[in-house]
């Protein structure tokens, strides 16, 4: 397999620069929604680590608090581009953890970019019940938007072009925690 | 290549599908159990999307199972039967397709009393076709959910020993059964009197049994029961319904010979007392109701699996790819 040439590729975030956002961004997510009544909800499948490693930044921050509640969200069923894209054959799981009702709900995802996949995660959450608030938290804000949504808590904002590609390791899932812009 | 052609535009039998195949569905099918547990069983994948459902023979619980999964993924819905449509005026089943298929529909769920008509079909109209059972050919969601259900109880279906007992002749569940165990490396059995079983089945690498004893010294794992079709049954093939329970009737004193628990299926509609005891149906290692939950999620993974699976679309997938 023939590796990208290390022009091709730069990094935006390294482990440290990430865990630091990640710190921040548990701190603006307290200051924002408080604890009592926060749900993380995860996007499949890196926003759900991500969802996971700040929940437990959060406790770690304020021990008085309770156990965070999280969860994870799989959009795929929510998509607007079946006819497009052709079904995507692995479907993660979806696993709320309570009733949304009157809850903060974060939603958190690696990627904000057209805003699709976050239209489709506002749809489905729907389905589960009326949360008095929902909120967006990504790690990386890439611009590029086709819909009319933004991001409340951000890691790292960066412009891209269209063909540039923004990938996100998490080390649960891919050994390294790392951010590489690809052009 | 796409993921859109991975099934193909119909899904006709498990005969010609490949054991990747058969997986992709079940593995689709985990997911979609959980969209029946939320608080609205409903996801918009298939919004927009017309099924007809067109049931040129009696069913109940494939009917409704087709429909629940057709529902929670939004698509539009119209039942037809054979009786009280054009059908009982003699209209051909090419025709009545070619009409539904003038009101511009997507999919055509189909059971019919001949061996072959969803295949016929799939290969007259664009629509997807999907078989809910041809005559004594195949069955194959049933033998789906059968093979989902299995992998929920034991973990795996490579190695397993399974069963299927009774009216294997008439059983288009035991012939779709048979080649999704066997493409999965389970071991297959089949046990009945010999006036039920097909002739030449042993040329298909499955045991054949005489008696039920002979099925559970054999190790058996897994008891698929079949449903002794009553109504497709001319006479001869058994003496009696009373001799036919007491010779093969599935019943906890035959159980009681195994040293292991033995997992009990059963297609349905059951006919206790005569191949299948209330005390084994309603048992603790019966999985008969883990099958009809399992049903509606595997149908959803077949028409989601399938929507996407038509040609023009998986072109049009490869367009928007590049």
């Amino acid at each position: 397999m023939p590796r990208p040439k290390a022009e091709d590729r730069t990094i935006l975030l390294d482990a440290r620069a990430m865990s630091r956002a990640l710190q921040r961004m548990a701190v603006e997510i307290t200051e924002l929604a408080g604890t009592d009544d926060l749900v993380l909800i995860g996007i499949q499948r890196r926003g759900v680590e991500l969802a996971e490693r700040i929940a437990r930044l959060i406790e770690t921050q304020e021990p008085a608090a309770a156990t965070i509640p999280r969860g994870a969200l799989d959009i795929t069923l929510y998509r607007d581009d079946l006819e497009t894209v052709g079904p995507k054959p692995v479907i993660g799981e979806t696993h709320i953890p309570a009733d949304l009702s009157d809850k903060h709900v974060v939603i958190v995802d690696d990627v904000l970019y057209t805003g699709r996949t976050v239209r489709a995660a506002l749809d489905e959450l729907a389905d589960f019940g009326r949360p008095k608030r929902i909120s967006l938290c990504v790690l990386v804000d890439r611009g590029g938007r086709e819909l009319p949504i933004q991001a409340d808590i951000v890691g790292k904002a960066v412009k891209t072009a269209p063909g540039e590609r923004v990938d996100v390791q998490v080390v649960e899932l891919d050994g390294r925690d790392q951010v590489d812009v690809t052009r | 290549m796409s993921a859109a052609s991975i099934l193909g535009k119909d899904l006709t039998g498990l005969e010609h599908m490949t054991p990747e195949q058969i997986r992709l569905i079940l593995d689709t099918a985990e997911p979609f159990k959980e969209v029946s547990e939320r608080p609205i069983k409903k996801v918009p994948a298939l919004r927009g999307k017309t099924i007809v459902n067109l049931f040129f023979e009696a069913s109940t619980r494939t009917r409704i199972s087709f429909e629940f999964a057709e529902k929670r993924l939004s698509a539009d819905t119209v039942n037809v039967s054979a009786t009280g449509s054009s059908v009982s005026k003699g209209e051909t089943l090419v025709d009545t397709a070619r009409n539904l298929e003038a009101m511009r529909i997507d999919m055509v769920v189909i059971r019919h009393p001949s061996s072959g008509a969803a295949e016929f079909l799939g290969r007259r109209i664009a629509s997807n076709v999907i078989n809910a059972g041809d005559g004594k050919h195949e069955h194959p969601t049933q033998a789906l959910l059968d093979l989902l259900s299995i992998r929920d109880k034991h973990g795996k279906i490579a190695g397993l020993k399974v069963c299927l007992v009774g009216d294997v002749l008439h059983s288009r569940v035991a012939r779709s059964n048979l080649w999704g165990l066997t493409k999965l490396g389970a071991e297959v059995a089949v046990c009945g009197p010999w006036t039920l079983m097909p002739r030449g089945i042993e040329e298909l690498g499955v045991r054949v049994f005489g008696r039920v004893e002979a099925a559970i010294e054999w190790g058996a794992d897994v008891l698929n029961v079949l449903r002794l079709q009553l109504e497709r049954m001319e006479t001869g093939f058994i003496p009696s319904l009373r001799e036919y329970y007491r010779v093969f009737g599935v019943t906890p004193e035959r159980l009681e010979r195994s040293p292991k628990p033995i997992t009990i299926m059963h297609p349905g509609p059951m006919n206790r007392g005569v191949e299948i005891d209330s005390r084994v149906a309603d048992g603790p290692h019966s999985i008969i109701l883990d099958q009809v939950t399992n049903g509606v999620a595997v149908r959803m993974a077949v028409l989601y699996l399938l929507a996407g699976g038509r040609a023009e679309l998986a072109d049009a997938a490869k367009r928007g790819s590049e």
